[in-house]
């Protein structure tokens, strides 16, 4: 169950968009927030706040790639893969994220605190490689900014 | 430096709305307002040249023509800024330093196509870009340059943020139409074009940020102006190209329209990195063809990049150098492009994975000369799709093909990667 205000403030977003379900992507981001991912029970959430189906949020939850619909450690780590983060030898970044986490792309950490998995293009190409954490951008990632990284994210809010 | 985008830049940080102003900000929208019709603004736009900086290059005024003007009920403007072609990076960086001109662009627009309500599609990552736009709308609300009664005019226009949640199908404007509405974004069939059935089954154009940016510059200083500032007579305007790869410096920067490859990589991005030889590099983002070192004094414009082969695309350029396989940069490239496919399309849901099984047995040393025929069907076949990605994914693959068929035939001959 969502905190009242939480479904106020979203019925609110919901009133104010054009046709209900424009607001899905908001709703959905809102309650993964609450949740730390989109569970079952936020799909049914969503489902009535958005006047729609459960199963036409959920096509719309597994479409999406920064919705979680498994549970994900308190932080994501997007770590690009693609084309110009290559070209900056990204695969040993990732290798180094892989051994230091001590889990495979798609694995969380055994203290529930990370989620690494790979991701296309986040547009930091003139500061490849990059990732995110939590949502946050870093560039030109060399292993000892990586432990700096997430040393300091690990105690960050 | 007179070029319209990064004139207003300031190292390090946002230009504020005053500085903006001071400099010649908003004087397009009130140039606009008090004194030219809608139709002169597209006409002006439409004379100026500009065409689609987000990758196709589809002349910008024409677009706007395409929209009926006798259809009742609203119709809709979106920019679009889910800027995902991998070696793309313009868009943030110019809404990082700016987002005046692109609000004052899209007012502009809004004003010529009879638009009262427009969104921008922000991709998930661009938060600094959606804030600065969030703070930047309110700003010019309260200046009288947006919303209600505009300069005191009967024109009212809303613009309102979208942010997504992280997709590069979205970027397709079919598709970005039904992410907006709240569906899944997969492309629509066209027709109809969505300037007469788009957003809500309303008339919609859909532009990207950089070109919508350029919308300012256009008005207040004229077609003739915008088309005199590229080098070569058949281009027009600047460019934001965004390099990456191996060179010295990874810059985006803004140059005319016109500039030679080779004095983009060796001017603003100081040259190759650590002496190596320009190989090869993609010049518009991923779903571009390979350009090659006889291509270094190429002028960077729409058309004549397209007589090379290749296009200008996004402005996304990647340098590779002598010491990148080819082969394993086009491999990175589909495996991009079949993890982002929608499914929609039979040739590219089930094509892209099998192109990336074949590319994956050549790379690795297990590659057969019938593997060569097998890719070439499939740049063909892989064309037969309603949206331009899995085509967009052929075109590297038919560069490779088409340019390093040589580099291609080592890897099956000797059984190994020749670069590992």
């Amino acid at each position: 169950m969502i905190p009242e205000t939480l479904k106020t403030s979203l019925q609110a977003r919901v009133a104010s968009a054009i046709t209900a379900r424009e607001a899905a992507v908001d709703v959905m981001k809102e309650l993964q927030a609450h949740y730390g991912w989109l569970t079952d029970e936020a799909v049914q959430e969503a489902a009535a706040l958005l006047g729609l189906s459960p199963l036409q949020v959920e096509e719309l939850a597994t479409f999406y790639e920064m919705i979680y619909r498994r549970p994900v450690g308190k932080k994501v780590i997007h770590v690009c893969d693609s084309i110009s983060c290559w070209c900056a030898d990204c695969d040993k970044i990732i290798q180094y994220l892989k051994d230091k986490l001590g889990v495979g792309l798609g694995g969380t950490t055994a203290d529930g605190m990370f989620t690494l998995v790979p991701c296309c293009c986040m547009g930091m190409c003139g500061d490849s490689p990059a990732m995110s954490v939590g949502g946050v951008p870093y560039g030109r990632l060399t292993p000892e900014l990586v432990d700096e990284i997430l040393e300091a994210e690990r105690h960050k809010p | 430096m007179d070029l319209p985008l990064f004139r207003h830049n300031r190292p390090n940080r946002v230009v504020t709305f005053d500085e903006y102003r001071e400099e010649g900000g908003f004087e397009g929208l009130k140039k606009a307002f008090s004194g030219m019709s809608p139709n002169d603004v597209q006409q002006a736009v439409l004379d100026s040249g500009l065409r689609g900086r987000g990758g196709a290059g589809f002349a910008t005024g024409r677009k706007w023509s395409f929209v009926p003007r006798d259809l009742p009920g609203p119709r809709w403007l979106i920019c679009n800024c889910d800027e995902m072609e991998p070696g793309t990076y313009k868009d943030r960086v110019l809404l990082e330093h700016n987002p005046y001109s692109l609000i004052e662009g899209m007012t502009l627009a809004c004003y010529a196509l009879g638009v009262r309500h427009a969104f921008i599609f922000i991709r998930k990552g661009y938060e600094k870009a959606a804030a600065n736009l969030a703070r930047g709308i309110e700003e010019a609300k309260k200046a009288g340059l947006l919303g209600e009664h505009i300069l005191g005019s009967e024109h009212s226009i809303e613009l309102d943020l979208h942010l997504s949640a992280g997709r590069y199908i979205c970027g397709e404007e079919t598709a970005l139409i039904n992410a907006l509405e709240g569906k899944r974004p997969n492309p629509r069939s066209k027709p109809p074009f969505p300037a007469v059935k788009g957003l809500w089954q309303g008339p919609t154009v859909v532009n990207n940020v950089e070109t919508l940016a350029n919308v300012p510059a256009i008005v207040a200083n004229g077609a003739a102006w915008f088309k005199g500032l590229a080098l070569n007579p058949e281009g027009a305007g600047s460019k934001l190209f965004c390099v990456s790869g191996s060179v010295k410096n990874r810059a985006c920067i803004e140059l005319p329209i016109g500039t030679t490859l080779g004095d983009i990589i060796d001017g603003a991005c100081g040259g190759m990195r650590d002496g190596k030889k320009f190989k090869a590099c993609i010049p518009g983002g991923a779903s571009t063809q390979f350009l090659k070192p006889e291509h270094w004094n190429l002028p960077m414009d729409y058309d004549t990049v397209v007589k090379a082969g290749s296009r200008l695309g996004s402005g996304g350029i990647i340098v590779f150098d002598e010491g990148h396989c080819l082969v394993e940069a086009t491999l990175n490239l589909i495996n991009f492009f079949a993890r982002e496919s929608c499914g929609w399309c039979t040739p590219c849901r089930e094509g892209l994975p099998y192109v990336k099984e074949i590319l994956t047995r050549i790379e690795n040393g297990r590659g057969e000369e019938d593997d060569i025929t097998i890719l070439r069907e499939h740049v063909k076949y892989l064309n037969y799709t309603f949206c331009a990605l899995a085509p967009g994914a052929m075109a590297p693959l038919d560069g490779l093909l088409r340019d390093f068929e040589d580099e291609v035939r080592e890897h099956i001959v000797k059984k190994k990667c020749p670069l590992k």
